[in-house]
C-alpha cells in the first residue's frame, strides 16, 4: 500500500497530489506537462516534495513536518523509465541482477521467474545496443522487479514505442500487474493503456487530480472533457466470456442482462473481461432498429447529455448497471429529442471492439 | 647499432620507473580533481581548475623551480614531510616522478573530465533507484563507462611524464642513476664533444617507447569502447 501527499514545484505551477496506490495498477494519467512525471519521481526520491507524506506500507518515506526524507537508494521503489536506462556496458543478465545485491532479507521473485514472466531467457547474454525498443523496455522492467521493490514505479514505458512494439509488451504488463504483487504505480498519457491496465485511474491536470476511482466511473464522466482524451474518450465495460461462434469469428461476452458480440477471443468461456468502446463509435436510436448491420443493440436511458456548442453531443446511457458514452451530433441529439431518463438504443459495431482495448481480468477462472 | 651501454639502459628504466610512479599516484588524483570539475559545483571550482593547467602554460622552469622552493629540504611543504614522514623529495628519482606528475596532470585531467562529464547522469539515477549507494554507482556505472577517456588521460600522461625535462631538470637536476632519464641524458650527450651517436641511439629509444605506448593505448582504448558499447 503506498500511500502520497504531496505538494511541490512542477515547471511553471505547483503540483499538489494525494492518492493511494493498492496492489494492482494506479494509473497517474494526463496531458504531456500535467507533472506526472515529477510526482512519480517525487516517489521514488528523485526529486523533493515542497512538503507533503509518502507512506509505503507503513514505512515513511518522506514527511515534511518530522524531516524525514529517505534516499531514493534505501526506498525500495522500483523505476521504469521511458528510456530504459539500461546499463550499456553490461549484458541483459548482468543489467537484471544489478539491483539484487542490495535486496538483503527481502524475498523477491526468483531470477528465473523475472526470466520467464518477461520472455527474457533468449535475451540474456545480450547488450542493451542489441536489442530493439521493446526489447529494452521488458528488461528495464526486469531489472526494477528483480531488485526485489516494495513499490514499482512505470514512467510511460511505453511511450517511446511504435504501435507494433506497444502491442508486443502490453500481455507482458497485464501479466506483471497480476502477478508482480506489489502497488504499481503506471504513468500514461495514453487512454488505451491506462483503461486496459489501470485497477484505479487518477486524472491530473495542472499537477492538480481533476478525477480518482475506477476507470469504468472515470470514463462515464462528461465533466472531465478532454482530460479523459479526445478521439479516444469512451467507457469502459465488464462482462464474462459466454460464448464462441467459431463458424463467424465472433465472440459473445455478457454484460450484466447484454449480449454483446465482438470479434473471436482466445479466452476461454467464464473469463472476466473489461473493454473500452469508445464515444465515437456507439450510435443512438430511438426504436429498436431492424434491418441493420450493428449486431450489438442496447435497451438503456440517457443518464447525462452534455454539448459545448459545437458540432458534438456527448450522451452517457445506462445499460443494466453499467455506463456506455455516445458522441453524436448535436442536431441528432436535438431531433430525437433525447432528454435525461429517456429510453435509447445504444448501437455498437462488433469491429468496434479491438483487442488492444480489451483486458482479461485477474481472478478470471473464479465463479461469481 | 651498437648495444646500449649500462649507463643508457640505466636512463631508460629509470625513464620508465618516474613515468609509472608519477602516473600510478597522479591518475587518482587526475580522477578525482577530473570528477570533481565534471559533477560538483563547489566555491572555487574555476581556481582548482586553472591551477591544475597552470604547468601547461608556465615554463616548464617556472614550475620546476616552484617545486624547488615549495618542496626542498628547506620549502615549506618539503620540511614538514621530512621531519614527520622521512620523505625528501628534492634531487631524489622521487622528485622527478613528482615533476613528471605535476606537468602530467593537466594532460590526464582534461580527458577524464571530458569522459565523466559524457556519461549519461540519468544511468547513475536508474543505479539510484535499484538501491546503489554513490560510490558503488561510481565504480560500477561511472567508472566503466568513462574507462576509455581515463585510460586516454592516463597514457597521454605517462607520454608527457617519460619525456619531461624543464621541470624535472630544475626541481632535481641532473644526477647520473638518481634523476637522469632518457630526456636528461640525450641532452646531456648533445653537450658533450662525440655525443652524437649515443645521442641518437637514445633518441632512437625514445621513439621506440612512446610509439609502442601509443599504439598499445589505441589498441586498448578501441576494444574497451567496442566492449562498452556493443
Amino acid at each position: 500500500m503506498l500511500d502520497v501527499s504531496i505538494r511541490g514545484r512542477v515547471g511553471d505551477f505547483e503540483t499538489d497530489v494525494v492518492f493511494s496506490g493498492s496492489a494492482g495498477v494506479t494509473a497517474l494519467f494526463g496531458q504531456s506537462g500535467s507533472g506526472k512525471t515529477t510526482i512519480v519521481k517525487m516517489i521514488g526520491g528523485l526529486v523533493r516534495p515542497a512538503s507533503g507524506r509518502i507512506v509505503l506500507d507503513d514505512r515513511v518515506l518522506f514527511d515534511s513536518t518530522s524531516g524525514i526524507d529517505v534516499p531514493a537508494r534505501r526506498r525500495r521503489i522500483g523505476h521504469v523509465f521511458q528510456d530504459s536506462r539500461l546499463f550499456p556496458h553490461l549484458t541483459v543478465r548482468q543489467n537484471l541482477a544489478y539491483g539484487r545485491r542490495f535486496a538483503r532479507g527481502n524475498h523477491g521473485p526468483a531470477f528465473d521467474e523475472v526470466v520467464e514472466l518477461l520472455g527474457l531467457s533468449p535475451l540474456l547474454a545480450r547488450r542493451p545496443r542489441t536489442l530493439s525498443g521493446g526489447e529494452k523496455q521488458r528488461v528495464a522492467i526486469g531489472r526494477a522487479l528483480y531488485a526485489a521493490p516494495r513499490a514499482l514505479v512505470m514512467d510511460e514505458p511505453l511511450a517511446s514505442l511504435d504501435a507494433a512494439r506497444k502491442a508486443e509488451i502490453l500481455p507482458y504488463l497485464d501479466r506483471l500487474r497480476r502477478e508482480a504483487g506489489v502497488p504499481i504505480i503506471y504513468v500514461s498519457h495514453a487512454i488505451g493503456e491506462v483503461t486496459r491496465l489501470a485497477e484505479t485511474l487518477v486524472v491530473l491536470s495542472e499537477g492538480r487530480i481533476v478525477a480518482a476511482g475506477p476507470p469504468a466511473e472515470v470514463m462515464s464522466r462528461l465533466d472531465l472533457g478532454p482530460a479523459t482524451g479526445r478521439h479516444e474518450a469512451g467507457a469502459i465495460l465488464s462482462g464474462r466470456v459466454a460464448g464462441h461462434d467459431d463458424a463467424y469469428a465472433l465472440t459473445t461476452v455478457r454484460v450484466d442482462e447484454h449480449e454483446i458480440q465482438v470479434p473471436a477471443l482466445d479466452l476461454a468461456p467464464g473469463t472476466r473481461v473489461r473493454f473500452r468502446v469508445r464515444a465515437r463509435d456507439v450510435a443512438l436510436a430511438k426504436l429498436r432498429p431492424k434491418d441493420i448491420s450493428v449486431r450489438n443493440v442496447l435497451e438503456g436511458y440517457v443518464t447525462e447529455i452534455a454539448t459545448n456548442g459545437g458540432a458534438y453531443a456527448e450522451i452517457v446511457v445506462a445499460i443494466g448497471r453499467q455506463r456506455l458514452r455516445a458522441r453524436i451530433t448535436r442536431k441528432s441529439a436535438e431531433e430525437l429529442g433525447l432528454a435525461r431518463g429517456e429510453p435509447v438504443w445504444a448501437l455498437l459495431k462488433s469491429i468496434a471492439v479491438e483487442r488492444g482495448m480489451l483486458t482479461a481480468e485477474p481472478g478470471s477462472d473464479e465463479g461469481e | 647499432m651498437t648495444a646500449l651501454s649500462p649507463a643508457e639502459i640505466e636512463a631508460l628504466i629509470l625513464s620508465l620507473q618516474v613515468a609509472g610512479t608519477a602516473i600510478a599516484v597522479g591518475l587518482p588524483v587526475a580522477l578525482l580533481i577530473g570528477y570533481a570539475l565534471a559533477r560538483w559545483r563547489f566555491p572555487g571550482r574555476e581556481i582548482v581548475n586553472g591551477l591544475v593547467h597552470l604547468p601547461l602554460v608556465l615554463p616548464p622552469v617556472v614550475t620546476g623551480y616552484l617545486l624547488l622552493i615549495l618542496l626542498g629540504r628547506r620549502g615549506p611543504v618539503g620540511s614538514f614531510l621530512e621531519e614527520n614522514f622521512g620523505l625528501v623529495f628534492a634531487f631524489r628519482w622521487t622528485g622527478a616522478a613528482v615533476a613528471a606528475g605535476v606537468m602530467a596532470l593537466p594532460l590526464m585531467v582534461r580527458p577524464i573530465r571530458l569522459a565523466v562529464e559524457a556519461v549519461d547522469t540519468r544511468l547513475e539515477e536508474a543505479a539510484e533507484t535499484l538501491g546503489a549507494g554513490r560510490l558503488f554507482v561510481f565504480m560500477t556505472v561511472t567508472l566503466p563507462l568513462a574507462l576509455p577517456g581515463i585510460l586516454a588521460g592516463a597514457i597521454l600522461g605517462f607520454a608527457k611524464a617519460l619525456g619531461e625535462f624543464g621541470a624535472t631538470i630544475t626541481f632535481v637536476s641532473n644526477i647520473p642513476g638518481e634523476t637522469r632519464t632518457l630526456a636528461l641524458a640525450v641532452y646531456t650527450l648533445t653537450q658533450t664533444p662525440s655525443g652524437d651517436l649515443a645521442a641518437l641511439r637514445l633518441t632512437f629509444v625514445a621513439v621506440i617507447v612512446s610509439l609502442i605506448a601509443l599504439i598499445a593505448s589505441e589498441f586498448v582504448a578501441r576494444r574497451l569502447s567496442r566492449r562498452l558499447t556493443g
